[in-house]
């Protein structure tokens, strides 16, 4: 009977969100590349008061002169005026700080009269330089510590310049797992005592999803070793639009114009993605190589420098992917940590299930995700469903990511973080 | 010879052995897991590759005007935005992009494209009248978009292929094409001294230094910005792509 019941209300709940959104792409892939086009955008402030700031996190830490450049972690400050509440924002795969999603959300936040704090994904090259402990991220507890660890440092180094009331936590893709773990690390360590969090397209275990983005590069037509004709078909396509239009610019909009012109196959838009992610993870295999010397694209004995070509280093890393990251760098260097630890181990510790008891009593956690979104394996959005319950808020359509800026989920987004969801 | 051999051979075999590994006990020459020559393709040509002979003098270019940049041109930019109101940084932006028509007039014209020199003098004209000296650019509002020609892409265009990739200091990417197109510009530029504009900023280095800082806040860009450790690569592939579709169009 109860059942039943809890059925009719998500059925319910389902319709109500099918109808009237007006979120334009129902594929999910295109959702994903083109995101929310400006006319279906929430209206926000052009610009925001922002600073990027620097913080030193490892003081005896010796960057090597390959990383030069990543000498502190970078972060993004947003200030309101008066005492207000602070958010913090943890980035996704890869991501910086001012990645352009990042930016949206610190738009997002200031106008609903937030202080911001915006971190980079601990994926991000400047944090698994800087502010990682094993600068091997992926296992998400210990990404969490690291984490925590920044947060605490950048809100110290900027408490004499806000007036705070309340703490408050959110994270996209990667991110959102992340904002989970630390949300559960701050009810034991106490530093912040977050009101509320809110997990936006998180993946459910890890290992799923990369497994499911690295697949993608196999969308490439004659698979990866394609790559090149494949490039030199898109770059033809731009091509042919910046001699008809005179115009060229990497913004949402300019795809969406692309895209109307000439609708992409869904192989292809598969493939761009499996390329953005491939390229995000040699990022990360690189770099994580080089600081742990763990031999897997980098000879241990070879020290490169910043004249040193990485032309060659950047052909394979990007073929390697991210599972065999996990498999030939993480899980050796973990084992080497904790003898004995099976791969299946790690992989479930860096899922969501780790924590679940946690996050099904967690009445302070919400989740918004979309029923197509790609990183999402079979079952998974079942999963979520049972654990977040009325905590979730589940769009029809939207791929991953694709529609966090659309009017409807931006005032959802500000919702959650003031009345709430319920009674919704 | 065999004497020679034997220990070579013992060597070699030892380091294909899985030595467990410890820091400073790394056999030498144990290979990586994945190696550039087990995927290595020999008939494709592959797309990151840009031909780039002077790669290690280029890379250090680069890593010095990310140095300058972050040491002298960035501070004395965002000083600049801070203490010119938004309004003036438009005007200043726009005096300057007004200048740079008489450069896309004459190179459409050696590239015999009519429409766009007609384009670039009418933008010229009116926007140096009615927009005031090029305060303003009202031919944009009228739908009249900017077009820009470089001496670079006339060169493009007469056949010069672009050949190798430079990073210039403090300019950054560029070919030697267009290193070549950008001298004779300023040589011309100065040669010809339309309106006298050319021998004013050279009795008012003030002027050219305004024109740097200028440019400096158009451009959005920040070295290291992607945080990817092949972003030398990732820039030179992109400019070599933008600058190929700038000669084609």
């Amino acid at each position: 009977m109860l059942a039943a019941a809890a059925l009719m209300a998500l059925a319910f709940q389902k319709r109500v969100l099918a109808q009237g959104y007006d979120y334009p792409f129902v594929n999910a892939y295109e959702a994903t590349v083109i995101g929310t086009p400006s006319i279906y955008r929430a209206e926000l402030p052009k610009q925001v008061p922002k600073q990027e700031l620097g913080l030193t996190v490892f003081p005896n830490r010796r960057i090597p002169e390959l990383f030069w450049y990543h000498d502190q972690l970078r972060y993004t400050v947003v200030r309101q005026r008066q005492k207000a509440p602070l958010i913090f924002n943890i980035a996704g795969t890869g991501a910086s700080h001012n990645s352009r999603l990042m930016q949206a959300m610190e738009k997002i936040f200031y106008k609903a009269g937030f202080h911001v704090i915006s971190l980079p994904s601990p994926t991000h090259p400047n944090f698994i330089v800087t502010a990682s402990e094993t600068q091997a991220p992926g296992l998400l507890a210990d990404d969490a510590r690291d984490l925590y660890r920044v947060m605490q440092g950048a809100y110290e180094q900027i408490a004499h310049s806000i007036e705070v009331s309340e703490f408050y936590l959110t994270g996209y893709s990667l991110g959102a797992a992340q904002a989970a773990f630390v949300a559960k690390l701050d009810e034991e360590a106490g530093a912040f005592g977050f009101k509320k969090v809110l997990m936006i397209n998180p993946p459910v275990s890890l290992y799923n999803s990369v497994e499911i983005l690295d697949g993608l590069i196999d969308a490439i037509p004659g698979g990866p070793d394609n790559f090149n004709a494949f490039f030199e078909s898109l770059f033809e396509r731009f091509a042919a639009i910046y001699r008809d239009e005179d115009f060229l610019d990497l913004t949402d909009d300019f795809l969406y114009f692309a895209y109307k012109k000439d609708p992409p196959s869904e192989e292809r838009l598969q493939a761009i993605i499996g390329i953005a992610f491939r390229v995000s993870a040699a990022n990360i295999l690189f770099a994580s190589d080089a600081l742990t010397r763990s031999g897997v694209v980098i000879r241990r004995n070879v020290s490169l420098s910043t004249l040193d070509s990485l032309t060659n280093y950047f052909k394979v890393s990007v073929r390697v992917g991210f599972v065999d990251y996990i498999r030939h760098l993480l899980y050796p260097f973990f084992e080497k940590r904790r003898p004995g630890v099976r791969l299946e181990e790690l992989i479930e510790e860096s899922s969501l299930h780790a924590i679940e008891g946690y996050l099904r009593g967690a009445e302070k956690i919400g989740l918004m995700t979309n029923e197509d979104d790609i990183i999402l394996a079979p079952g998974e959005l079942d999963h979520l469903r049972s654990v977040f319950g009325s905590r979730a808020r589940i769009y029809v359509k939207g791929g991953h990511c694709g529609n966090l800026e659309h009017k409807d989920n931006v005032a959802d987004i500000i919702r959650f973080f003031g009345a709430g969801w319920s009674g919704l | 010879m065999s004497r020679l051999l034997a220990p070579a051979l013992l060597l070699l075999l030892a380091a294909c052995q899985s030595v467990p590994a410890g820091p400073g006990a790394v056999p030498e020459g144990e290979r990586a897991i994945f190696e550039y020559e087990d995927i290595e393709q020999r008939d494709v040509l592959y797309t990151i590759d840009v031909d780039d002979p002077l790669e290690p003098l280029n890379r250090g270019i680069y890593k010095f005007n990310a140095m300058f940049d972050r040491a002298i041109f960035l501070p004395v930019t965002e000083l600049y935005e801070f203490v010119t109101p938004t309004f003036v940084q438009d005007r200043v932006s726009n005096v300057f992009s007004n200048l740079s028509e008489i450069t896309t007039f004459a190179n459409s014209v050696l590239q015999g494209k009519i429409e766009r020199a007609s384009r670039a003098l009418v933008r010229f004209l009116v926007n140096s009248t009615i927009g005031l000296a090029g305060l303003f650019d009202p031919m944009t509002s009228l739908g009249t978009r900017q077009q820009s020609e470089d001496l670079g892409q006339t060169l493009g265009t007469w056949g010069f292929p672009a050949g190798p990739y430079l990073v210039l200091p403090i300019l950054g990417p560029s070919n030697l094409r267009d290193t070549l197109g950008f001298v004779g510009e300023m040589a011309a530029y100065r040669a010809a001294d339309p309106f006298g504009v050319a021998s004013f900023e050279g009795d008012h280095p003030e002027i050219l230094a305004l024109r740097a800082v200028d440019q400096r806040h158009q451009v959005g860009l920040r070295y290291y910005q992607t945080g990817s450790p092949f972003e030398y690569d990732l820039v030179r592939l992109l400019y070599t792509r933008k600058r190929q579709l700038d000669v084609e169009k």
